[in-house]
């Protein structure tokens, strides 16, 4: 058996140092470990934290023992909570779809050569600037049931003879904050959007043009296909900002009239936070995750397809 | 013993809605207080102190300048921090949890029976307190003390009454305010009538829509749990009291449905509200702007007796609990002792004009309500209350139901008619079933 002399390990310790920094693996994982830290401290650690919070009774004060999937349980059957997820759908759904619409709708005419251009990019982005708080209490007013200045210039119109009860009725009240939401939304759409129409080439369209393509025929087969990877980015942000909405409702209606406008997102804040439930509160927050992922999921996976893309055929 | 003359009080109100600092005369009180006091504050000691944001300026500066002659006298830094009452509850609830945080917080409602554990017990401060100055009233005892400890101190209640044109009522056919709920009923059906009606709050509204629906439920009869704590809101009492209240919300104002807290003020101080709920912070405000064609023709008065035949009214108390995890104790302890003797309590109660009531006896007297006939209600706030949990148990089920909006909830619903109140009781018992669960 060799054996090795101290100057003969001294060699294999630094051979094996040298190998090891040379190695592409560990070098890519060492340089990847201070995100992976941040990541674990600052994302998985509450998420999970969160998750074992669902699973026991724990309240404001005082620890919990673990109940296992009773605050599910009970949720299942609580109408509060089942009205909630109808609302924050709705809620999503809606306010979705229409800033989407209205989002690509203002990209477009910011894509054309207008004048004051910068500047009117700049007037679009005002309502995504403003705090929300802020905005909130601006619709608050807006919407206010005795001073609403929509029902007053309706009323001086002679249009109307009284107020409108926006926030009073539960159906007035849910579409008046999508409505609010939508308003806040659009520029964050519109601006990304715009960001993505500005990479498409000015030849395709004016090869299509040649072509005799119609302005339809360009949009549906040049612009839709080419912003889709950002379409597809955008949305799924734009879904998840509105899933999780809280601050327009919280100060807007705290969740009224009669619980008609509360999101799962401020039903969780009332109550694991003012009524000290912390165990339910983080139940409502977690049955928020399958939604969100699969908002995710039908992002990545629908709408990023490359082949579709391309003008081919998915499998 | 004579616990304030009037010349002192507006000596020292005076200067505090100046907003001037606490003043010689102070400060030599404070000095002499400190000297003589039971509770010796900690070796340079400092305290944090956590209180909800003032609705009266001139009660924040009453109170500001107490804390620095306190300071001064003692040597025992007070950093004073405002939160509302939304963001200052769960930063009690979180300090409590982590053993972190402010020493003293003046909290709402009867929290400190969230976390009783991480409170320091307060029984050497309530019962000098309590032998000095005539007692403290029932209802402020049963919700600071937990068995025989004082986990708080009650350092005020706020008093939520109604608030009403005193001309729209004498309109609507009343000489005064009207003592029982079937004369409120036809006051409001009146006021209704004469284009000047009244309006509740039926949106989420911590304050005053917990204050009048819970009004409702108890003065029929109605209540969430039994004294062993059993839920029994789903009850003919119940649904009587939500039968009145269809009946009532008849004669609102058109918008009350989505009204918060700030919302009734609003509409009463522009004049179209002539009768709802509230502190006394809407005549104080019609004072202050000297909107004397409300504030002269305003009034405040008790709620009226329902069918259970006395009193049954909700107001909100305030009390201040020291930390476990405070370093000093005796400090926390001597503030709040040092801002309850007369000089000092006298002061804050006089800046706080009728918003904030006394748990302890002898300032029943005092010239805060009797100087302005107008704030007489809410001096008998402390005697009139009934606790949030009304025959229950203090706790984390009473709490959860209450900021749950159950009783909000389940009375709106009666008021808009989008249930029936069989319906409406029935949801809420099933509500509140899932908090009282064993």
């Amino acid at each position: 058996m060799a054996v090795l002399s101290a100057s003969g390990r001294e060699v294999q310790q630094v051979d094996w140092r040298k190998r090891l920094l040379h190695n592409r693996t560990f070098l890519g994982l060492l340089f990847m470990l201070p995100a992976a830290a941040l990541l674990l401290t600052f994302l998985t650690f509450p998420l999970g934290y969160g998750v074992w919070i669902s699973l026991t009774d724990e309240k404001v004060g005082r620890g919990g023992a673990f109940v296992g999937l009773e605050n599910y349980g009970w949720l299942f059957e609580d109408s509060v909570f089942w009205l909630s997820v109808f609302n924050t759908f709705l809620y999503t759904v809606v306010a979705s779809i229409i800033k989407f619409v209205l989002g690509l709708w203002l990209a477009m005419l910011l894509n054309h050569h207008l004048p004051f251009k910068a500047f009117l990019r700049a007037i679009v982005l005002m309502p995504f600037i403003v705090p929300t708080v802020l905005s909130a209490l601006a619709f608050w007013w807006i919407y206010d049931s005795q001073d609403s200045v929509i029902s007053w210039i309706l009323i001086e119109l002679g249009l109307m003879d009284e107020t409108i009860d926006f926030l009073g009725d539960p159906w007035n009240a849910r579409w008046s904050v999508i409505a609010a939401n939508i308003w806040r939304g659009i520029p964050f759409v519109a601006i990304t959007l715009l960001a993505g129409l500005q990479t498409i080439s000015p030849s395709l369209y004016e090869a299509a043009t040649i072509d005799g393509a119609s302005e339809w025929q360009r949009f549906r087969h040049i612009t839709l296909p080419l912003l889709t990877p950002i379409i597809a980015v955008v949305m799924t942000f734009s879904v998840l900002f509105t899933f999780t909405d809280f601050q327009l409702i919280w100060v807007m209606t705290r969740g009224g009239p009669i619980n008609a406008t509360h999101l799962m997102a401020t039903l969780s804040y009332q109550r694991a936070i003012v009524g000290g439930s912390l165990g339910e509160g983080a139940a409502i927050a977690t049955a928020m995750i399958p939604f969100l992922l699969a908002a995710i999921l039908f992002s990545y996976f629908g709408l990023q397809r490359r082949k579709w893309q391309q003008g081919g055929r998915d499998d | 013993m004579k616990i304030f003359t009037r010349r002192d009080i507006l000596k020292s109100s005076a200067g505090a809605a100046a907003g001037v600092v606490a003043g010689p005369a102070l400060l030599q009180a404070a000095q002499a207080w400190a000297a003589d006091s039971p509770f010796t504050p900690e070796k340079d000691a400092s305290i944090r102190l956590l209180r909800w944001k003032h609705f009266v300026k001139s009660e924040d500066e009453a109170f500001m300048a107490l804390v620095d002659a306190f300071s001064k006298a003692t040597g025992v830094a007070v950093r004073i921090d405002n939160e509302g009452f939304e963001d200052l509850r769960p930063k009690a609830a979180v300090a409590a949890s982590i053993g972190k945080g402010p020493d003293i917080i003046w909290t709402i409602h009867a929290d400190p029976h969230l976390y009783p554990d991480s409170l320091v017990e307060m029984n050497d401060v309530a019962d000098y307190l309590g032998g000095k100055y005539g007692g403290w009233y029932p209802i402020a005892e049963f919700y600071s003390k937990r068995g025989d400890s004082w986990i708080s101190i009650p350092y005020f209640f706020s008093g939520n009454f109604p608030n009403y044109r005193v001309s729209s009522m004498k309109a609507a056919g009343f000489d005064s305010f009207p003592g029982d709920t079937d004369g409120f009923l036809k006051l409001m059906a009146g006021l209704k009538k004469n284009g000047t009606p009244g309006g509740f709050a039926l949106g989420n509204a911590s304050g005053d829509g917990n204050c009048w629906t819970h009004w409702i439920l108890w003065s029929h009869g109605g209540r969430m749990v039994d004294e062993d704590d059993n839920v029994v809101i789903n009850s003919k009492e119940t649904i009587e009291g939500l039968k009145y209240v269809n009946a009532m919300a008849q004669h609102f104002l058109p918008g009350c449905a989505s009204w918060l807290d700030g919302h009734n003020n609003k509409a009463f101080l522009q004049g179209e509200c002539h009768l709802t709920n509230n502190g006394i912070s809407i005549y104080a405000a019609a004072q202050r702007e000297n909107m004397t064609n409300i504030s002269e023709d305003m009034d405040h008065a008790y709620w009226p007796v329902g069918p259970v035949g006395k009193p049954m009214e909700f107001h909100v108390q305030f009390p201040m609990m020291v930390y476990k995890h405070s370093p000093n104790p005796m400090a926390a302890k001597a503030f709040i002792a040092w801002m309850m003797e007369a000089p000092q309590f006298n002061q804050h109660l006089q800046g706080s004009v009728g918003y904030l009531s006394h748990p302890l006896r002898a300032y029943d007297d005092h010239p805060v309500w009797t100087e302005d006939p107008k704030r007489k209600a809410f001096r008998d706030t402390v005697d009139r209350t009934v606790p949030y949990s009304h025959s229950g148990s203090l706790g984390n089920a009473a709490s959860s139901v209450f900021a749950d909006f159950v009783v909000v909830n389940m009375v709106a619903e009666a008021a808009l008619g989008t249930k029936t109140p069989e319906e409406a009781a029935a949801d809420a018992q099933k509500r509140a079933e899932r908090y009282y669960r064993s």
